[in-house]
């Protein structure tokens, strides 16, 4: 009778829990679109028309609906792969060039081979998560052998990313004609899209799969185990004999990997090319933001893919229709990001509240 | 009893609930001003959540707090501060890299000019730190100092901030006896300035030298408050678990097999790079308990260490089982049958975050039957971990909490239920029953035991000499990194032994106890 009672409590609690988990960044996105009006109304222009445009944007349509899922693939890859980093321990902002390295690398393969496509796509997906890879284990390296803090190596690394690839894009691995980019890729390398007239790409089924496997890899295997054990505390984790330096490395290979593949996709269903870079794409940084939004859970980085993919693809919108700036919605963006972080404050008011509504439910 | 405006601190039908767990069941509790009053209990019966309550840390489900006879809502520790409330956490709360002054100071720190002084800090602090007797240097970084030290810390954390009451919680659990001693003066010195004190604490010798009254509870209700000096240690040791315990070990005569362990001539270096270890040796048999005993800081920690595979040796040979380990690896010697309880349970023997069946397996993650491949078994771990947490008498309500909701004692029997289920050859136990009550005291003696009578080698690690005379076969007793001397436990005795700890050679003691 007693244990009943305690699993009943301990359940309530737990679906209290999950309840918070949902509401939090539910109040976020709403603070952060009220902030975003104001801001609007200052300067001018009219919320309500600018937000059913960001509506409309992305589920006003099929093609809307398309876009924002082909802004969305990339996200969904940089945020596992910052989530799967803190997961261990690290910090990887080195999403961007991890991103460039692997976008060249599977393009190369692309335009350099010909085979068929079942050996074709794999091959140019491997090469580029091996870029990836190697990009991000090197930080993880230098982490675990000499101590070199991660934030430093990785962001160097975006710059040794960008330069490197801007000087192959832009020399020996140039097209003949006017355009800054490699050849195209052909067709046997490219990620089919799957709506006629539309840029959707097998790429968000691979995104789905790959988030399913981190978390299956995070909480259903032993070097999952491993990777949490060292992250939450890694002198306990050597205690258990768990070669803390190894995982280091082979973890930052699997993050590097991730953003890569954010890369690879872009060049094998969406560009069929690698072009020049100007400067960084910003899909490492961004993210950073999913990671934290989606709480560096697997599925909640999907949702935060999502989030942002609708805001990126409504900004565009809502400068050319309604005249709103771009930067607009950044500053939504950061008001999701910051309530969101600051979900202690939630909690807070969240436990004020019960304590009070209990008070008075005990009282009567 | 006491007439009214006496008391310090009145509770009045505390009640704190978690999830699955009444932590406080109408608790009433009084402090009298000027008294060192113990609040004394099983692991988890919830002593520091009722102390947590009184500090704000936590709020109450019910119940009524009293401060200096004015009812007060205690609903965070500001609240508390601003009553004169000041708490010494079981785990401290210290910033390591700052200096004493800059821990002390924290939140309330002097300004000039809005710039932070340091020197009206440092005199400040050194002024309270002489009034009490604290001895603390105000600019030592706290990385830097010890244990003890880092406890004084706190104390004058407390102090700085306008205490006139002191919750300690288990202040002595990390303290060398010499260390426990010199805390002793500490607080007489704050009782006779009119302060009051509430001690948690599970050794029961303390709360008879110590304290004026005792509050025992147990499963969170309150069971009553005594007058030390009316009651026996064996009283109170039943007052608090409920049924007889025996607090003496009852063991047969050791029956010693062939040499498990072999340490030969092993040097090491500690984290600030000088040699920790200088030159010990000594051997441990199956079917024995061989105890080192010595000060806090004399080899100790690096010691089992290196035995473990966690701290390179510089020189020396080890040998388990008749072969020669050369590189110890943690995996490789936990794989071979080797088992170690850490001395540091929060640093090294959990992972507060995780789930107990995730501690659980900590160690033996990818083998059989937890793991098959590369594949974690959640059912089996889960089942395993149940089994686990009935068979140690771990007390929670589900194997799927996280290990930093369990009270101190228990988080130490799910580290000794991992360590011992694991079936080793040998078994490092560096401070077991460190914060643990008298109930699994009991229980983890008996297990010790059991084990040696199961033919198991045992190397115990212990500070507290109680515990190695009691439980030791052979006492061996470590001094700056050297074993000045291995005894029958026949022919240890306290004294004996508390000399060779200071360094006195063998010799000395021996002749010194002709005469005697
Ligand atoms: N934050 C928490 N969440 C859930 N349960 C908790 C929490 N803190 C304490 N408990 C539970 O409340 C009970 C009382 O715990 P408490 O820490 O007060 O024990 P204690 O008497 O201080 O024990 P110890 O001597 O081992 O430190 C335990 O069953 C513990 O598991
Ligand atoms: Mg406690």
């Amino acid at each position: 009778m007693v244990d009943k009672n305690i699993s009943e409590r301990k359940a309530k609690y737990l679906q209290k829990q999950r309840l918070v988990d949902l509401i939090v960044p539910i109040i976020a996105i709403i603070a952060g679109l009220i902030v975003g009006a104001i801001f609007m109304l200052i300067i001018g222009a009219e919320p309500i028309k600018a937000y059913i445009v960001l509506w409309n944007s992305s589920f006003g349509s099929l093609r809307g609906f398309g876009e924002m899922l082909v802004n969305t693939v990339p996200l969904i890859f940089t945020g596992l792969a910052v989530a799967f980093g803190f997961k261990i321990g690290l910090f990887n902002i080195g999403g961007d060039g991890q991103f460039l390295v692997s976008y060249l690398a599977a393009a190369y393969i692309g335009y350099m081979f010909q085979l068929p496509m079942y050996i074709h796509l794999p091959f140019a997906l491997v090469a580029g998560i091996i870029a990836g890879g190697v990009w991000g284990g090197i930080a993880g390296y230098l982490k675990a052998k000499l101590g070199i803090h991660e934030v430093i190596t990785t962001i160097m690394f975006n710059y040794i990313a960008l330069h490197l690839v801007g000087y192959l894009v832009g020399g020996p691995l140039k097209a003949e004609g006017p355009l800054p980019a490699t050849p195209k890729i052909f067709d046997t390398a490219k990620l089919p899209r799957f709506v006629p007239n539309m840029r959707i790409h097998y790429g968000i089924f691979l995104a789905l799969a790959v988030a399913v496997l981190i978390y299956y890899i995070l909480w259903k295997t032993t070097f999952g185990y491993e990777v949490r054990a060292t992250g939450q505390n890694p002198d306990a984790a050597q205690f258990g004999g768990i070669n803390v330096a190894r995982n280091m490395v082979l973890a930052m290979f699997i993050s590097g990997a991730l953003a890569g593949l954010a890369g690879s996709t872009q060049a094998l269903g969406l560009e069929y090319r690698a072009y020049q870079p100007f400067g960084f794409v910003g899909y490492g940084f961004t993210g950073i933001a999913v990671a934290l939004v989606g709480k560096g859970h697997p599925v909640g980085v999907v949702l935060g893919a999502l989030l942002f993919g609708v805001l990126s693809r409504g900004a565009m919108m809502m400068q050319s229709m309604v005249g709103v700036p771009k930067e607009v919605i950044e500053i939504i963006q950061a008001i999701i990001i910051m309530f969101i972080a600051s979900e202690y404050i939630f909690k807070y008011l969240a436990r004020k509240w019960r304590e009070r509504k209990g008070g008075v439910a005990d009282a009567s | 009893m006491a007439s009214g405006n006496n008391l310090a601190v009145e509770m009045k039908g505390i009640t704190k609930r978690f999830p699955g767990v009444i932590a406080n069941d109408r608790v009433d509790f009084e402090l009298e001003k000027g008294e060192i009053h113990a609040l004394l209990g099983e692991n988890g019966a919830g002593k520091t959540t009722l102390m947590n309550c009184l500090y704000g840390f936590l709020n109450a489900d019910e119940g009524e707090i009293f401060i200096n006879n004015k009812k007060v809502e205690v609903t965070d520790p500001n609240v508390a501060i601003n009553h004169g409330i000041g708490m010494v956490h079981q785990h401290f709360m210290l910033v390591p890299p700052f200096t004493v002054t800059e821990n002390i100071v924290l939140g309330k720190e002097p300004t000039e000019n809005n710039m932070i002084d340091y020197k009206t800090a440092n005199q400040n602090v050194r002024d309270i730190s002489k009034q009490y007797g604290l001895n603390v240097e105000p600019t030592a970084k706290v990385q830097d100092i010890s244990v003890g030290m880092q406890q004084r810390v706190e104390i004058l954390k407390a102090l700085y901030r306008g205490a006139d009451i002191l919750i300690l919680d288990e202040p002595t659990a990390v303290l060398t006896p010499q260390e426990v001693e010199e805390l002793v003066k500490i607080m007489e010195s704050l009782t006779d300035e009119g302060k009051s004190i509430i001690f948690i604490t599970h050794k029961l010798k303390e709360v008879q030298s110590i304290a004026d009254r005792v509050t025992v509870i147990r499963s969170g209700k309150l069971i009553d408050t005594v007058k030390t000096d009316t009651v026996t240690t064996n009283e109170l040791a039943n007052m608090m678990v409920g049924r007889e315990v025996i607090l003496e070990v009852e063991k047969e005569e050791a029956n010693p097999g062939e040499v498990v362990l072999e340490v030969e001539d092993l040097y090491a270096k500690n984290d600030r790079d000088l040699m920790a270890l200088n030159g010990t040796s000594f051997s441990v048999k199956r079917g024995e308990i061989l105890g080192i005993a010595g000060v806090d800081g004399n080899g100790q920690t690096e010691l089992t260490e290196v035995l473990t595979g966690l701290r390179k040796k510089e020189k020396g040979t080890i040998k388990f089982k008749g072969r020669e380990i050369t590189k110890p690896q943690t995996k490789r010697l936990f794989e071979e049958g080797i088992s170690h309880i850490p001395e540091d349970r929060q640093k090294r023997g959990l992972i507060m975050e995780f789930k107990l069946y995730e501690n659980l397996i900590l160690g033996r993650h990818d083998r059989k039957p937890y793991a098959s491949g590369l594949n974690l078994n959640n059912k089996k771990i889960k089942e395993e971990a149940r089994r686990l947490i009935k068979e140690y008498d771990i007390r929670t309500p589900s194997e799927t909490v996280q290990a930093k909701s369990l009270s101190g004692g228990n988080q130490q029997k799910l580290i000794i239920a991992r360590e011992f289920d694991r079936k080793p050859d040998l078994l490092i136990a560096a401070q077991p029953t460190r914060g643990i009550d008298v109930g699994a005291i009991e229980y983890i003696h008996n297990s010790l035991i059991g084990q040696r009578d199961n033919n198991k080698a045992i190397l115990l690690i212990s500070l507290e000499l109680d515990e190695i005379l009691s439980l030791s076969d052979r006492v061996a007793v470590i001094y700056e990194g050297k074993i000045v001397d291995i005894l029958d436990i026949e022919d240890a005795t306290e004294e004996k032994l508390g000399l060779m700890m200071a360094g006195a050679e063998s010799e000395e003691v021996k002749g010194g106890g002709q005469v005697g």
